[in-house]
């Protein structure tokens, strides 16, 4: 053994393979720990869709409801109200929802499928905090005269209208999201499910 | 007992370890105020993790009974409130400790050649700290907990490509909610904990090696004596672990009058809102971090969204606490201590701190027109201070550095 002279290069070649087969292995071991992160099969399970009656709300109320644990709103929408949506275009991010924020039955002035009720996922698409409503005409506090009724979001100020869309100068990069729902009945609406292709 | 000293000695190095870092450690005899923070956030430690131990005992990390659990300490379970309230208080007390601990590296120059890495190490369990922190205010589950823990998490949401798949795997679910609150239990309680225990080995075996600086920015080991002892050390052990009580006692009357007084400072170690249950469906009026936390939250808000996409902001906000990391070698003045250096510099850091002051309070604002502004021209000079530092270092004239310790 002493006499011979040791081969450098072959141990470098074994401390190298060894090293990577040795990370291999700990990448395959680490899988199963970093797995146990994504959604449970529970987890995965919870989103089933929502009905809600709407027979009782009055124009201008809004209700909140959870979906998949996040907040939807449902809200009534007045003749003047559905009129000054078509008013705010000059200063709406993306007036005429170019981004994919919400289905196709909602690509629409009033982004819904009746014009005069909306279902929104009220989560602000900065950095998901639930806007406040604030419906009342010309609040002093955001913008006077020219607020036109929408959504405040407290945590960073971005502004959204009654249909959902973004004001321009707003943090939030995008419209809310509209959620898949559709109408079971003239006052039943189910969150969660697309309604079909007519 | 000598015989019982060597018994260990030849089984354990204790005498050894005992006079290398403590009766022969020599450290510098000119320490001032300044030098109370690195034990103190030590004390601080101990203390969050004795008071933690006893609230894991009691606390459920569990969607439906966290908050009744915090409840249940409080009301309930003999002395509760106080060990919360220690805990709780002790979060923001090491957040003040560290930031005075790490401003006296910017007076001094503690994070030049050839303390680098203990600065790297200073830095890595800095951020450690804040994230440790972050997970445990979510842990009691109010309503500060909840919308805290949806826009910081939501950050991640907001990376390029993979940021949604991102967000749920952070997540383990399409929202925030029980398996996100059952991890940062399990991270908060035993993951971080041991990381910052280990950062904590590692930045004391660094600055031992190098041995301390000093408010005179000078090297004690550069003038020794013919016995190989620096003429300026003086043992660490008796002088600063004595000197170090005194520190001790003034911290915990100060911090006790806190725990007793006034716990939630007034919004400020506690934020009201997190005295009300989380509800997913509303966000509560004014939200914002922590107090330690807003100056960087600030640099969030002030960048605004670009082509559709929060992700500059983050990245913003993850520049100003990562560019910490590159000081050793921005800095490229000669001298250390804030005492010889040029004037540019103190300008400079005057400046600094001041920004770092105003984004952290203005982190706590709601935002306005005029917040948002002055967050924006707080940020440049934020940056400011380190993009030019190579240039502002190098400029001016410094005073001569004395060769020995001044009084
Ligand atoms: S989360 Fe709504 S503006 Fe930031």
């Amino acid at each position: 053994m002493l006499e011979q002279e040791i081969d450098l290069k072959k141990r470098r070649f074994l401390t190298n393979a060894t090293s990577v087969v040795g990370a291999v292995g700990v990448g395959f071991v680490a899988w199963p720990f970093l797995s146990t992160w994504l959604p449970s099969a529970r987890a995965k399970a919870a989103g089933a869709p929502v009905d809600v009656d709407i027979t009782k709300l009055e124009p201008g109320q809004l209700v909140r409801v959870l979906w998949r644990k996040k907040p939807v709103w449902i809200f009534r929408r007045d003749a003047s109200t559905i009129a000054a949506l078509k008013t705010l275009d000059s200063e709406l991010l993306d007036p005429d929802n170019q981004e994919d924020q919400q289905p196709v039955y909602a690509k629409n002035k009033h982004r819904s499928i009746k014009a005069e009720v909306a279902v929104i996922v009220g989560v602000c698409t900065h950095l998901g905090c639930s806007p406040t409503y604030r419906p009342e005409l010309g609040a002093a506090d955001l913008g006077g005269d020219s607020w036109k009724g929408g959504f405040y979001c407290p945590c960073h100020g971005s502004k959204f209208d009654l249909a959902g869309r973004v004001y321009k100068g707003a943090p939030a990069p995008t419209n809310l999201v509209i959620p898949p729902h559709h109408f079971v009945s003239d006052s039943l609406i189910r969150i969660g499910v697309d309604q079909k292709a007519s | 007992m000598d015989n019982n000293k060597s018994w260990i000695d030849q089984r354990f190095p204790l005498t050894k370890v005992w006079n290398e870092h403590l009766a022969e450690y020599y450290t510098p005899r000119n320490f001032n105020f300044w030098y109370f923070f690195g034990s103190l956030a030590m004390l601080v430690l101990v203390m969050q993790i004795m008071t933690g131990i006893f609230l894991t005992m009691h606390f459920k990390p569990d969607e439906a009974n966290a908050f009744a659990s915090v409840e249940y300490i409080m009301r309930d379970v003999n002395w509760g409130w106080l060990i919360r309230y220690l805990h709780s208080t002790g979060a923001s007390a090491f957040f003040i400790v560290i930031y005075l601990h790490m401003f006296r590296a910017l007076l001094y120059g503690s994070y030049k050649a050839p303390r680098e890495l203990i600065w790297i190490l200073g830095m890595v369990l800095y951020i450690a700290l804040m994230a440790e922190a972050f997970m445990g205010y979510v842990l009691p589950w109010g309503q500060m907990s909840y919308w805290g823990a949806q826009v910081i998490i939501s950050l991640f949401g907001s990376v390029p490509f993979i940021g949604p798949d991102l967000l749920v795997w952070i997540l383990g679910d399409y929202a925030v909610g029980d398996p996100a609150l059952n991890r940062f239990f399990a991270l908060h309680v035993i993951a971080l904990p041991l990381i910052l225990v280990v950062l904590v080995f590692l930045h004391i075996v660094a600055l031992h090696t190098v041995g301390s600086n000093n408010p005179d920015g000078i090297e004690i080991k550069e003038n020794k004596d013919k016995d190989g002892i620096p003429k300026d050390g003086i043992p660490f052990h008796p002088y600063y672990s004595v000197k170090d009580i005194v520190g001790v006692v003034v911290f915990l009357m100060i911090f006790s009058s806190i725990v007793f007084f006034a716990p939630a400072l007034n919004g400020y170690f506690l934020e009201h809102a997190n005295f009300i249950e989380a509800n997913p469906l509303k966000t509560p009026d004014h939200i914002a971090p922590l107090w330690y936390l807003t100056p960087f939250y600030s640099v969030l808000r002030a960048i605004p969204p670009m082509f559709g996409s929060q992700f500059p902001g983050v990245v913003g906000m993850f520049a100003a606490l990562l560019i910490l990391l590159a000081l050793p070698w921005l800095d490229r003045s000669k001298v250390k201590s804030i005492r010889y250096r040029s004037w540019p510099y103190k300008v400079a850091l005057g400046i600094f701190v001041i920004s770092f002051i105003v984004l952290g309070w203005l982190g706590m604002e709601p935002v306005t027109p005029i917040n948002s502004l002055l967050a924006k021209i707080f940020t440049v000079t934020y940056f400011g201070f380190f993009v030019l530092m190579p240039w502002f270092t190098s400029i001016g004239k410094t005073k001569e550095v004395p060769a020995r310790v001044t009084e």
